[in-house]
């Protein structure tokens, strides 16, 4: 892929059959090597200073979520202040890179987060489905980004998708990202609807051509989740595209991922994959609610030499 | 035609499951008379760790049973002791005790089980009241299980483990055990008797390894409720232990030379159970 020049990259769109031919043009995933691989990459040991380092960097980049039909203002607003200061009792702990809520609740948490570098992270496009004319999922994006949401998540059209109209979900993405204004866009995949491996491949190389600041794995609606092999490939897909045009795409596997450990697993593969430029929040996000609280208490273990329990950390 | 003799791995009891120690280390274990009778595993914090995780995710559902059924399932427990009783009895023997001693000592685990399976239904009557107080209110207290009880078993192979563990989880607690060092083989048998008489994986959690480097990190555990130090015999890891505890109050039942001969008694369900006192309005 690093043959691709960035002109070519300019004519794939042009068309439906130029852009299905770029995409189904792309190397063929080896699923197996791909999950072999990212189980490797998986066994590494972290330890120590290299464990404290990681384990800080992990709360950074956290997207803390609450994505419930029972969310209430009150529950944001301790969200928020989570994600602010997600120890109350050591203030040498970072806090999380961003709170994700519904867009009716943008008010709220962008009330709630003021004055700190917390940003706001709304799901819009009929989310988690994205089942809506567009006209409903561009105004729902326009709403979000009114109430002052930093940070879109939109849901790609699966089913267009799968249908092969790759150009149908290409001007979806690019109509979405002009309905941001200022946002930052990410745009989910649902892997664990996409069915194959290649498809996962292509949908991150069509999003990236449409302008997505973000590539995330999923909703956390649908399992499977995030996984390993699937962010290795997003991965390995925002590595290539940054070869090919020199702008860089950030990453952010969602849903599934629960301990510590994981955690620390995807920073050892897309340190390993893309290299250190995406160990920042800024290129590199988790999407979790109950992972923070598995990251505080090894975080206070590491501090304090025992083992820390669930009673000592607020259930978001 | 020659055979070999398909030996057992003496493994570790977490969450239901019989995994090698995490560390992948093991230690001799011998009989009375210094003879080798087998490898045991080697437990390492992370085990205890792991150990704390598959108990602290056991009690909700245990303690939530009704105490009738957590007394059937430690009257169950005896039950297939009973039946698997030859076994034990060749275990036992085979470190060391005389036939009738280690008949004698199955005897005495079942009963024990029995006793404290009686009991699990009947501990909120006695150590419970209905308090007179002065205003429109039922006033009652009723124990209830402390929660995770991390155990140091006495030196003794079975009598001893059951001893500490029948009276726990008849309260409905779960527990992390560390069997006897000298003698932790037969728990791991006892072991195969939890895990097929209906007590969830997680209930009951057997390491085996040495207790002065376990037992701190337990004791210190800041998700463990209480904790037993009835099989510790040095002064100076006792008190370090008890110390350890004090951080989060667990309950500690002290160390302390106990005949596991004698009769067993209540105060080993109570010290690892909490009153809950409840006000209700009175209704006309």
């Amino acid at each position: 892929m690093s043959t691709t020049t960035q002109s070519t990259l300019a004519d794939v769109t042009a068309s439906d059959a130029t852009l299905r031919r770029f995409l189904h043009g792309l190397p063929g995933v080896d699923q197996v090597g791909a999950d072999q691989r990212a189980a490797g990459l998986g066994s590494r040991s972290i330890k120590t200073s290299s464990k404290k380092w990681a384990l800080d960097l992990a709360i950074s980049m956290v997207d803390l979520t609450t994505l419930e039909g029972m969310d209430t203002p009150g529950k944001v607003r301790a969200l928020c202040s989570k994600a602010m200061r997600p120890d109350p009792a050591d203030p040498s702990c970072p806090h999380t890179a961003a709170v994700c809520v519904y867009g009716d609740m943008v008010g709220i948490a962008k009330s709630a987060v003021q004055g700190s570098p917390v940003h706001v992270a709304a799901v819009a496009t009929a989310f988690p489905s994205g089942r809506a004319s567009r006209t409903v999922r561009l105004e729902d994006t326009r709403e979000a980004s009114a109430a002052g949401a930093d940070e879109i998540d939109m849901v790609i059209d699966r089913g267009a998708f799968l249908a092969g109209r790759y150009l149908e979900v290409f001007d979806d993405i690019v109509a979405v990202r002009e309905a941001c204004g200022d946002a930052h866009l990410k745009v989910i995949f649902e892997t664990g609807e996409l069915q194959t491996y290649d498809n996962v491949r292509r949908a991150s190389w069509l999003a990236m051509l449409a302008g997505a600041h973000f590539i995330k794995t999923s909703t956390g609606k649908i399992q499977p989740a995030a996984t390993l092999p699937v962010t290795y490939l997003m991965v390995q897909a925002v590595r290539d595209f940054r070869e090919a045009t020199g702008q860089m795409v950030g990453v952010k596997p969602a849903g599934g991922i629960r301990s510590a450990k994981d955690a620390i697993k995807y920073l050892v593969m897309v340190n390993e994959v893309a290299g250190p430029d995406w160990l920042n929040p800024d290129w590199f996000r988790f999407g979790a609610s109950t992972l923070l609280n598995d990251l505080l208490m090894q975080r206070t273990k590491m501090a304090t030499g025992r083992y820390s329990g669930p009673d000592y950390f607020t259930l978001d | 035609m020659s055979r070999t003799d398909v030996r057992k791995t003496y493994k570790l009891y977490i969450g239901g499951a019989f995994p090698r120690s995490e560390s992948g280390r093991t230690y001799l274990v011998n009989d009375a008379s210094g003879r080798l009778l087998a490898n045991a595993a080697k437990a390492s914090r992370k085990d205890a760790r792991d150990a704390v995780v598959a108990a602290r995710k056991a009690f909700g559902g245990w303690s939530g049973r009704t105490a009738y059924n957590r007394g059937q399932v430690v009257y169950r427990v005896a039950e297939v002791l009973e039946s698997r009783r030859a076994q034990f009895e060749a275990e036992l023997a085979a470190g060391g005790s005389s036939g009738a001693e280690a008949r004698a000592e199955v005897d005495a685990a079942i009963d024990r089980l029995v006793w404290y399976a009686g009991w699990s239904d009947k501990i909120a009557q006695v150590d419970g009241s209905a308090n007179p107080v002065a205003g429109p209110y039922f006033n009652l207290s009723s124990p209830e299980p402390a929660g995770v009880v991390a155990v140091i078993a006495p030196a003794s192979a079975l009598l001893g483990l059951v001893s500490v563990v029948a009276p726990l989880i008849a309260a409905g607690n779960t527990c992390v055990v560390i069997a006897s060092e000298v003698v932790p083989l037969v728990a791991i048998t006892f072991a195969e008797v939890l895990a097929t008489s209906d007590v969830p994986g997680g209930v009951v959690n057997i390491l085996t390894g040495e207790v002065a480097e376990i037992a701190p990190w337990l004791a210190s555990h800041m998700d463990v409720n209480g904790l037993d130090l009835t099989g510790v015999t040095d002064a100076d890891l006792a008190r370090d232990l008890e110390v350890a505890a004090a951080d989060n109050l667990k309950l500690v039942r002290r160390a302390g030379v106990e005949n596991l001969d004698d009769s067993p008694a209540l105060d080993r369900m109570t010290r690892f159970m909490e009153i809950k006192t409840v006000w209700h309005p009175m209704g006309r």
